[in-house]
């Protein structure tokens, strides 16, 4: 294989994997869109979140890192839970502006929180996945990343399985679908807002950890969730299909820019390349390639 | 023994639009009822009133009483009155389109406790509508408008409702599958005693399937009797049957004329 090509190649697989995770994280956005009509301005917050009590629990208690992911997730379901409760339902019928600036608001409150316990330097995740690089055919990868690419899949398959199989996933989807008739059928839409939330807040959780354990964590964790909105736009932001698809997408073309034009322009391309796509999609297709088709009866 | 029982109730919309007012009807358990009336005159809202829907969409009951079983509801939400036996079948065929056809069953069986019983309920839909039973698999917005109909009557069988409320079921379909579906609406009533409150504008198709008839107009109840004896009545032959004395035809429009200058209560 060419040096060129492998060179390549290295950049998508490795874009891949944090495309996978922003996948899971756009997701979670994707889903309070879809139920509630919300854009979640906090959902990279729930990410630091996340990463920040898996990591306090593991070396405040040195229990486990399967534990520690468990806790997690029940600490995740609880934040959503209590978030939707306090903040978004007494806001329900209230112009969307209103609701919108609510989210900024618990997104700055909840970065002010993690600052107040754990401060703003990096803290490293104790090693938890074996960090040896295994190659294959010329392109190396770091086990983390294959785990972290694993995890990833894995939720968005429990979650697609949920929505397509379950009666609550499908009680889900009729409410997004339309609420009215939803409730007609004695859907508590209040019930539905809250397992929004909540899936939310453990996929972002679950997608800090991953992240955390590759990268480390600090404070800017949570720009993590601004990278989710040109996914989400990529994908059409009511699309769950959209998400994923977006996610691995931004992922993938972050990397390759900045893997390429990084030189030319002094570093940090990466950071802006999502930002620029999702500008050019805004362009071009203003309601992403899988946005909402109202369907045409032939 | 009544089933249901709407007391001199009155709703307002947005807090100012008063839309009915001293509306009361009663239904008794077993029978079919038709609720007819002119665009406007508050059949709708009457459902919504008695669903507990009103509350989604800023209408309010602010005088009167409905009682269901004996017990009054009209303060209580829309799911706790799904759970006590009521379901209404939307106006305009409302299905859920990117859902396919049995997700649309399943989603309207959300109160039902196992998914055996759900299973159970789903056969008897298909059996009463085979069309739809062949296309379970495709996306309910994909489905004729017929189809629409039949699913989401099905819809409202997975419930296995006490009473279920049928808001326009003929509306936009043609003359032919109107008639299979309104002598579906009598199976059903007859084979699940299913009690039936039903709104319609084709009040000829609407009188030969139930057993009583209300006629609304302006928000309030204008005459209410026997369907014998309201298809006897010469106003109703003449604004709602569209016959005059001879029995011939009248076209919509000399209706709409007719009904300018002589209302119902004067
Ligand atoms: N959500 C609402 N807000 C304000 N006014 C409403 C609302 N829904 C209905 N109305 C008004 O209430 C009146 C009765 O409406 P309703 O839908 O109950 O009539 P209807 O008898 O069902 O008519 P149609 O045969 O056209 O369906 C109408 O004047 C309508 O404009
Ligand atoms: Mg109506």
């Amino acid at each position: 294989m060419s040096s060129e090509l492998l060179h390549f190649l290295q950049l998508v697989v490795t874009g891949l994997v944090i495309g996978s995770v922003y996948a899971l994280v756009a997701l979670g956005f994707v889903l309070i869109y879809k139920a509630t009509s919300v854009i979640n301005f906090a959902q990279g917050e729930f990410v630091l979140v996340g990463a920040y009590i898996c990591l306090d629990v593991i070396v405040r208690f040195q229990i486990p890192f399967v534990w520690a992911f468990c806790l997690t997730l029940g600490f995740s379901v609880l934040l959503g839970l209590l978030v939707e409760r306090l903040m978004l339902r007494p806001l329900i019928g209230e112009p969307i502006i209103t609701v919108i600036m609510v989210t900024i608001g618990l997104a700055t409150v909840l970065k002010s929180i993690v600052t107040l316990f754990w401060g703003t330097q990096i803290r490293v995740f104790p090693q938890i996945f074996p960090q040896e690089p295994l190659e294959f055919h010329g392109i190396v990868v770091s086990e983390v990343y294959l785990w972290t690419f694993g995890f990833a899949l894995l939720f968005m398959a429990v979650f697609a399985l949920f929505f397509k199989y379950s009666r609550a996933g499908i009680a889900m989807r009729a409410t997004a679908a339309d609420q009215q008739v939803a409730q007609s059928m004695g859907i508590s839409v209040k019930r539905i807002f809250a397992i929004s939330w909540c899936i939310a807040a453990v996929v972002s959780g679950v997608g800090g950890i991953l992240i955390g354990n590759i990268n480390g964590i600090n404070i800017t964790l949570a720009d993590f969730g601004l990278k989710v909105f040109p996914a989400v736009i990529l994908g059409g932001l009511d699309s769950i299909i959209g998400a994923i698809i977006g996610g691995l997408t931004v992922g993938i073309l972050e990397n390759l820019m900045g893997g390429y034009l990084d030189m030319y322009f002094g570093g940090g391309v990466k950071e802006v390349a999502p930002f620029f796509v999702l500008v050019v999609i805004l362009m071009i297709k203003p309601y992403g390639l899988f946005g909402t088709v109202e369907i045409e009866r032939v | 023994m009544t089933l249901l029982n709407v007391n001199n109730i009155e709703v307002i919309y947005n807090d100012v639009i008063l839309v009915l007012k001293g509306m009361s009807l009663s239904v008794e358990e077993g029978q079919i009822v038709s609720l007819l009336g002119a665009n406007g005159a508050g059949k709708t809202t009457t459902l919504k009133a008695i669903s507990g829907l009103l509350n989604t969409e800023e209408g309010e009951v602010t005088d009167g009483v409905i009682e269901f079983e004996g017990e009054p509801i009209h303060h209580l939400d829309p799911e706790e009155i799904v759970r006590r036996g009521i379901f209404q079948v939307m106006e305009g065929r409302r299905v859920f389109e990117d859902l396919n056809v049995e997700e649309n069953l399943v989603a309207a069986g959300h109160l039902q406790k196992s998914r055996k019983k759900i299973k159970e309920r789903q056969e008897l839909v298909f059996s009463y509508f085979p069309r739809i039973k062949e296309r379970r698999n495709v996306l309910a917005g994909y489905l004729s408008g017929g189809e629409q109909q039949m699913l989401v009557i099905g819809r409202a069988l997975m419930a296995q409702p006490k009473l279920m409320l049928l808001d326009e079921p003929s509306l936009g379909l043609s003359p032919l599958l109107v008639g299979e579906i309104f002598h579906i609406i009598k199976q059903i009533n007859e084979e699940q005693r299913t009690t039936i409150l039903l709104v319609e504008q084709n009040a000829r198709l609407a009188l030969t399937i139930s057993d009583y008839g209300y006629i609304m107009e302006n928000g309030r109840i204008v005459l209410d009797d026997t369907v014998e004896r309201l298809r006897d009545n010469e106003d109703v032959k003449r604004f709602y049957l569209g016959l005059t004395e001879v029995g011939t035809k009248r076209s919509y429009r000399d209706v709409k004329h007719y009904k300018r200058r002589k209302r119902w209560l004067t």
